[in-house]
């Protein structure tokens, strides 16, 4: 449900960079997102395109790259992958860990399109 | 951090920002989260907070677990020892806050339409049209839902989630995003566990300790008075760190923002 409100502030974040290299558009847009991070990528990605209409990123792609979970145990050390509903050690099974990586919601990079456009814009 | 300057490049993430593309175009790293200008927003209204010294708590739970009602019984226990002001999150209607209105506390309802939860702009919108003086407690009861709020920061300084016996116990373990950002679980209308055979609290606590949280599991019911004292006292506990934090210059986010800032690396 709330996947819109984050697309519309990844297309944002996206302008801003956009406007910051003075280029003309974006043409992909690399995210990185974690389970934890409480958004579903598929969502994401269907309300991108609504988010970013008549934008200078209406085209771009969008890349959605999911990140594992992983946690660090406070007791034993070890760093284990974990599921999203049981962040204990995979090692000792303890649950008083750390989450080192799964709870990523992050704008990794943008490839931008430098060469002035063919078409005129309208 | 830095959008400049490059401060934020590490070892392990600057192979990401200094990638060859095709001609004509040119690849920015960013590494920014997706959310920060609710995230900025989120920290204004933190050092309006904290600069008056209150303590803000996020509300979070299902529809219908017993915000409310908690917040209701809450007031009026606290009323002879500290101020306290609430904003209401709501799809529609001035009920709850008018609920609030009639224990004697100010209280702003945020009616959202459609959207189904707060964010930081909203709830700094509301705090303009409130007498922030004085306030001890500042209670933000959110929309009820167990997915979209987790996500969204307020400038809250903690987050309590409740779980009503009346939900299954495994609701954690259901909803983990929601469970791993509360600082405090209450689990709410235990008066109805006679009832209710299907309810193991021990269990919900199990599940919340299966995200890596150590937040205390409180029982209580807010209609019967039963358990309060413990939700009383860890509040008062609370409002006093948050205190000595300011006093030191200091604040508190979620835990699980603060831990998170941290201990991010990025690798792709």
């Amino acid at each position: 449900m709330h996947e819109l409100a984050v697309a519309q502030a990844l297309v944002e974040q996206v302008d801003s960079v956009i406007r910051q290299h003075n280029a003309s558009s974006a043409s992909l847009i690399r995210v990185r997102i974690g389970p934890l991070a409480g958004v579903v990528p598929e969502l994401l990605a269907s309300a991108f395109p609504l988010a970013a209409a008549g934008s200078r990123m209406e085209h771009a792609e969008l890349d959605l790259v999911a990140a594992p979970i992983q946690v660090r145990c406070q007791t034993c050390g070890a760093e284990t992958e974990a599921a999203l509903n049981r962040l204990i050690c995979g090692a000792c099974g303890d649950w008083h860990t750390q989450v080192l990586s799964g709870d990523e919601l992050l704008l990794e990079s943008v490839e931008l399109e430098t060469a002035p456009s063919l078409i005129p814009e309208s | 951090m830095c959008d400049t300057c490059g401060c934020n490049l590490t070892p392990g993430n600057q192979h990401l920002a200094f990638k060859p593309v095709a001609k004509g175009a040119t690849a920015v790293s960013v590494l920014k989260g997706l959310l920060q200008k609710n995230d900025d927003q989120a920290g204004h209204n933190r050092e309006h907070f904290d600069r008056r010294g209150i303590l803000a708590i996020n509300l979070m739970s299902s529809p219908g677990s017993g915000k409310t009602a908690l917040l209701e019984a809450t007031l009026v226990a606290l009323k002879d020892e500290f101020t306290c002001a609430v904003i209401e999150g709501d799809l529609e209607t001035e009920n709850d806050a008018e609920r609030i209105r009639a224990k004697g506390v100010q209280a702003h309802q945020i009616v959202t339409g459609t959207a189904c939860h707060l964010d930081a702009h909203l709830v700094h919108d509301a705090l303009h049209q409130m007498k922030l003086d004085g306030v001890d407690f500042l209670f933000i009861e959110n929309v009820g839902n167990l997915v979209c709020p987790a996500s969204f920061d307020l400038g809250q300084h903690l987050n309590v989630t409740l779980l009503s016996v009346t939900e299954g116990d495994d609701k954690p373990a259901k909803y983990p995003v929601m469970f791993r950002a509360a600082d405090a679980m209450l689990v709410t209308k235990t008066d109805l566990l006679a009832v209710l055979d299907d309810f193991d609290p021990d269990k919900a606590e199990a599940h919340l300790r299966h995200l890596a949280n150590p937040a205390p599991a409180m029982r209580l019911s807010a209609r019967k008075g039963l358990g309060m004292e413990a939700w009383l006292t860890w509040l008062r506990e609370q409002l006093a760190a948050q205190r000595a934090r300011v006093a030191i210059g200091q604040s508190r986010r979620p835990a699980i923002q603060s831990d998170g800032q941290r201990l991010h690396r990025v690798t792709a």
